[in-house]
């Protein structure tokens, strides 16, 4: 017997440089919100699981260092790790340990304190998510290199420009801008992008995603207890997961993540969503556009763009408020920030608020199918999950 | 190169932060420095970690006498076919481990590539490079530097072929992807 699982509560920090705070108080930011929006104590919690991929922050031990501080000891935990889709990882493990009826009550808390080290070391950590030995150790690759082999490949391919790649950025700091706790919230133009630095030709700097500090934190919970807590549970409908190859040199093409487009229908497959039109069944995305090109890449492995016409939707501006699919209203990872293992439950928190429509005016989607979906990959596409959330109830 | 490596770069502002750190603990009796930005304080760590492993490379020694020799090795599984390259010991296909070591052509052509402008820590002395991805001739994917500096100058599609060449400055062995001119 699958239970239904709600999410009941949910809490992000600013996303930023955060000098201010240390690890643990940085934690606290999210799960206090979190307790306090679902109207819940620490002592209601059953278990609670720590996503951080870690390596530039000093605590080796993440998930107990957070559990003391914030009050939830004795309580089980674990840390995971999916690296940039950590935070999905540990939604998924929340939902399944409720779904399988094994507890009640389960807090998702994804925490990234990047700066505690120079951006040169952290540079270097995020390059060695790959193949470290046959990638890392000989050619010395970026997060931005192995996104830009992709970016070559399907501007080559399909004609794409630099200035489309930018006009992603414009769009996600647009919707950041109205976003008290992203890291930029500030609009750019597509001059300003254009005329950023290469990090890693073609990918400039204002096509990357920033190195951030923050927490996001949800509480999860059984159909009866989320009936007891809330009139606006979100549903989790579906949760599709998949993984690629740690070496990119093992996937055939460059043109499309495959754990995506796997992922996508698995989801799709889950909640019945007809995989040939699953734009329309959906109010909003958040997606993972750790690069502008990841976006333009998402549109098409979701399926709500051809092959090659993912481009399109920014170019004619499809995926802004009022559009067919209003997708990154958040500021997206590109200008909210992209805490690594905090990313994945930060697009659950920012799901839930837009489907219970209180997010800023300027950034709410317009909500008419109650549905939204979340796309969180993990590395250069070495992990993938697609959520799908509903205000209406999926079964029984 | 003109202006200052990254690697000199970093050093210098670690070097100036590190003078900075230690004028403050004289000062105080306390490593504890302001944020330049935002004057949040600061603990600056008292204990430094270096992390350099040692990786068995035992069950594919044949890949490494193979670039002694200028050849690039891959691994066939003499009981299903599969080819592995990177060479892997073992054949998770047929879950069989009679593997045979096979030379791949060094011919191909050029999938994609990138040019590291902002390079990792460990990579900061050497000039911006190129990545690229190479399929060869019998469809197998290899990921190395492009021996070109002008990204411009390249096209996916193109010919490439593979060459074993000495890293410098470490001086090991590796290979890198080499545009064949027509």
């Amino acid at each position: 017997m699958v239970r239904n699982v709600a999410i009941v509560g949910v809490g992000q920090s600013k996303f930023g440089v955060r000098h201010d705070v240390s690890f643990p108080e940085l934690a606290w930011e999210s799960v206090s919100q979190a307790l306090d929006d679902a109207g819940l104590e620490q002592k209601d919690i059953e278990y609670f699981i720590v996503s951080n991929a870690g390596g530039w922050s000093s605590e080796p031990l993440p998930a107990v260092v957070v559990g003391e501080y914030c009050g939830l000891t004795p309580k089980g935990t674990a840390r995971v790790e999916a690296a940039c889709a950590s935070g999905s990882s540990a939604i998924k493990l929340a939902h399944d340990i409720i779904a399988s009826g094994q507890a009640d009550i389960v807090l998702a808390l994804g925490i990234e304190k990047m700066n505690e080290s120079p951006t040169p070391t952290v540079v270097e950590f995020i390059g060695r998510a790959g193949n470290y030995f046959w990638e890392f150790q000989n050619f010395g690759l970026t997060f931005p290199g192995y996104y830009a082999l992709y970016a070559t490949a399907y501007m080559h391919k399909y004609g794409a420009t630099e200035e489309d790649l930018c006009r992603v950025a414009v769009k996600n700091h647009y919707y950041g801008s109205y976003n008290p706790k992203a890291q930029f919230p500030k609009k750019i133009t597509l001059e300003e992008c254009m005329k950023s630095r290469y990090v890693a030709w073609p990918l400039k700097l204002l096509d990357s995603s920033p190195i951030t500090d923050g927490s996001a934190a949800a509480i999860l919970a059984s159909e009866d207890v989320a009936r007891k807590l809330t009139d606006t549970p979100v549903w989790i409908r579906a949760i599709g997961h998949a993984s690629d190859t740690s070496n990119l040199s093992k996937r055939d093409n460059f043109l499309s993540l495959r754990a995506a487009v796997e992922a996508a229908h698995m989801a799709y497959k889950k909640a019945g969503v007809d995989p040939s039109n699953p734009a329309k069944y959906f109010d909003v995305a958040e997606v993972h556009d750790c690069f502008t090109i990841a976006e333009i890449l998402a549109y098409e492995d979701l399926g709500f763009a051809k092959r090659g016409e993912g481009v399109n939707l920014i170019r004619e501006e499809q995926t802004y408020v009022g559009g067919p699919i209003q997708v990154n209203l958040s500021g997206g990872l590109k200008a909210k920030g992209h805490p690594i293992a905090a990313t994945g439950v930060g697009m659950a928190v920012e799901l839930t608020r837009q489907l219970r429509q209180e997010v800023e005016k300027e950034r709410q989607a317009v909500i008419d199918r109650g549905w939204a979906l979340s796309h969180n990959i993990g590395g250069t596409g070495h992990y993938a999950y697609v959520n799908i959330y509903s205000l209406d109830k999926p079964r029984g | 190169m003109s202006q200052k490596s990254q690697k000199e770069a970093m050093e210098e502002a670690l070097k100036q932060f590190e003078q900075f750190v230690e004028s403050i603990k004289q000062a105080t009796g306390l490593p504890i420095v302001p944020d330049q930005k935002t004057g949040a304080a600061l603990w600056v760590d008292q204990r430094e970690l270096r992390l350099k492993y040692t990786i068995s490379v035992e069950r594919i020694k044949p890949f490494y006498d193979g670039l002694m020799d200028g050849k690039l090795m891959a691994t066939k599984c003499s009981k299903c076919g599969t080819v592995y390259f990177p060479p892997q010991s073992y054949c998770p296909t047929c879950r069989k481990s009679e593997m045979q070591w096979i030379e791949l052509s060094r011919e191909g052509e050029l999938l994609t590539f990138t040019v590291i402008n902002i390079k990792p820590a460990s990579f900061a002395h050497y000039d911006d490079y190129i990545v690229g991805i190479a399929r060869l001739k019998e469809g197998i994917n290899v990921t190395a530097w492009v021996r070109e500096k002008d990204p411009t100058k390249l096209k996916v599609g193109m010919k490439v072929r593979i060459e074993v060449v000495k890293r410098q400055p470490e001086g090991y062995l590796t290979y890198e992807i080499v545009p064949v001119s027509e």
